[in-house]
């Protein structure tokens, strides 16, 4: 309840209003889970925009996959990760990357949720992409049936970027692309997402940052 | 209560609007269906958005002053924002950029005050001098003069100039006894738009010489003496009701308006050439971004407010 007010209240008027979205492909959001939607990331705000692209009703549904260490760093922000915007804490070092790191996930794929997943791993530089991690591929391989649905933001590395805490609007773009389905091969599905965001990358006209 | 407080000739002007759009979605709407093979969708969808348009700048200019200037504020805050997302920023810049944004309620403050003295000198001198020195402070050199440049170029454009439209709302109704308050403003962003149109169609069944083909390849000399010649009409025919402007005033508005109207319109078409865009943004379906209506009232705006703030304020 508190989650769902939290995003009507706040999180919708903030993105819609203060951002402002150029929003291409929604068609392509899935409307029911389970699916995972894999996002480039940038900035806090990518979790916010993603989420208040969703119909109100889906909010209780979606939950991003967000890093344990970062998070869960005190007990009053993994109060608020958790319970108001709703992530799902997992482990990201290498050493405990599969097994158990994935166990949380799977069950709420079986429960029918959509996750919200960045394979960067981590903002990185704005507006830089990163290289994909395969934890997704991890993930598919065991639940092949998941539909994959790429989503592009552009810009909101400018409004709100790592390590900054003012927000600066501009307006944002967010491409979304058809879902990708699992094709058997972890290398193979990781090279046919990377070639998705180029794609919708590709599609983007806004000017990048100048050097330096 | 509010419908008796408003000036006679300022009912006529929304009721004469409204007239005009229904004629205009009529049209569109026959267009269709007299041809069906011809795809009408984004005539249509530009006149469903003018509606949206009229609705906006009836809320802007009806409720009373703190409506006027909190909406017209906003509209200023979504051009510079488009402006800004448009245009190539510096990483090092984040917190200059949020100094310029704030600008805008500040101009805007001193516009509700009435205060003329603060509000025409405020971004001109004083965030022309602070958001350099800011600037500074952060240390990043390389394209300083390009990041600053284009920075001030856009608060002067988005804010500075588009503010006129709202003190027009807080000079004076005394001084304009067949318009009141908002009379002023309505005959300007009539007659900014209708100068618009009239240039386009002139154009579009006259046109042959191209006037800025460099710039703007579909202008021609047809469509904007054209548009000019109707516009001063037009604003010669309005004037007594809306305005305190004497006929012969009225014409000099009228040319004002018209040749001020063409030179903003081409303006931000020069800034989106440069950039290699087509619209400046995706806000007002059927007619780009939110600049792309503002054009000419960029130019139009502080140039006819102090044409008739020297005559008659």
């Amino acid at each position: 309840m508190l989650r769902r007010l939290f995003y009507l209240l706040l999180v919708k008027p903030l993105v819609l209003f203060l951002i402002g979205l150029n929003v291409r492909g929604r068609e392509h959001l899935p409307t029911s889970g389970p699916a995972i939607v894999v996002a480039n990331h940038n900035s806090h705000l990518d979790t916010l925009v993603l989420m208040s692209l969703f119909p109100q009703a889906l909010i209780p549904q979606l939950h991003p996959v967000a890093a344990a260490d970062y998070f869960c760093r005190n007990r009053w922000l993994k109060a608020f990760a958790v319970n108001i915007i709703g992530i799902i804490p997992i482990d990201r070092r290498t050493s405990a990357r599969d097994g158990d790191t994935l166990a949380p996930l799977l069950t709420a794929l079986d429960q029918g949720k959509i996750l919200i997943l960045f394979p960067e791993g981590t903002r990185g530089q704005p507006e830089q992409r990163g290289k994909f991690k395969s934890g997704v591929a991890h993930l598919l391989s065991k639940r092949p049936d998941v539909p994959i649905i790429p989503v592009f933001f552009n810009g909101l590395g400018k409004c709100l970027p790592k390590g900054e805490f003012v927000l600066v609007p501009f307006f944002v773009d967010v491409f979304i692309a058809p879902a990708i389905a699992w094709n058997g091969s972890r290398k193979s599905f990781m090279a046919l997402l990377e070639q998705a965001f180029d794609a919708l990358q590709n599609s983007a006209d806004k000017p990048r940052f100048e050097e330096g | 209560m509010m419908s008796i407080n408003l000036p006679l000739s300022v009912q006529i002007a929304f009721a004469g609007i409204a007239l005009l759009l229904c004629i205009a979605s009529c049209l569109s709407i026959m267009l269709q269906r007299r041809r069906p093979e011809r795809n009408y969708n984004e005539l249509r969808q530009r006149v469903r958005t003018w509606w949206i348009i009229v609705a906006v700048f009836a809320v802007a200019v009806l409720i009373n002053r703190t409506t006027s200037v909190i909406v017209l504020g906003l509209i200023s805050f979504l051009a510079f924002k488009e402006y800004l997302s448009l245009i190539p920023t510096r990483r090092a810049d984040h917190r200059v950029l949020f100094w310029a944004y704030l600008a805008i309620p500040v101009q805007y403050y001193w516009v509700w005050a009435g205060w003329y003295g603060l509000f025409i000198i405020f971004i001109p001198i004083y965030v022309f001098l602070w958001l350099p020195m800011r600037m500074l402070l952060i240390g990043e050199t390389q394209g300083f003069l390009r990041a600053i440049g284009t920075l001030h170029w856009g608060l002067m454009i988005c804010v500075f100039s588009l503010s006129h439209m709202a003190f027009m709302l807080v000079l004076p109704a005394e001084n304009n006894p067949g318009g009141g308050s908002m009379g002023i403003l309505i005959y300007l962003i009539f007659l900014t738009e209708i100068n618009d149109v009239a240039q386009y169609l002139w154009g579009k069944s006259l046109g042959k010489r191209k006037i800025v083909p460099k710039v703007s390849p579909n202008k021609t000399f047809a469509g904007f003496w054209g548009g000019v010649f109707s516009t001063a009409a037009l604003a010669v025919l309005l004037a007594p009701w809306l305005t305190p402007l004497t006929r012969i005033e009225a014409l000099g508005a009228g040319l004002l308006i018209g040749v001020a109207g063409f030179v903003g319109d081409v303006t931000i078409s020069a800034l989106k050439r440069d950039l290699g865009v087509k619209d400046s943004g995706s806000l007002l379906p059927g007619h780009g971004g939110i600049l792309d209506r503002l054009d000419s009232l960029t130019y139009t705006a502080p140039l006819f407010f102090h044409y008739i703030y020297f005559l008659h304020y």
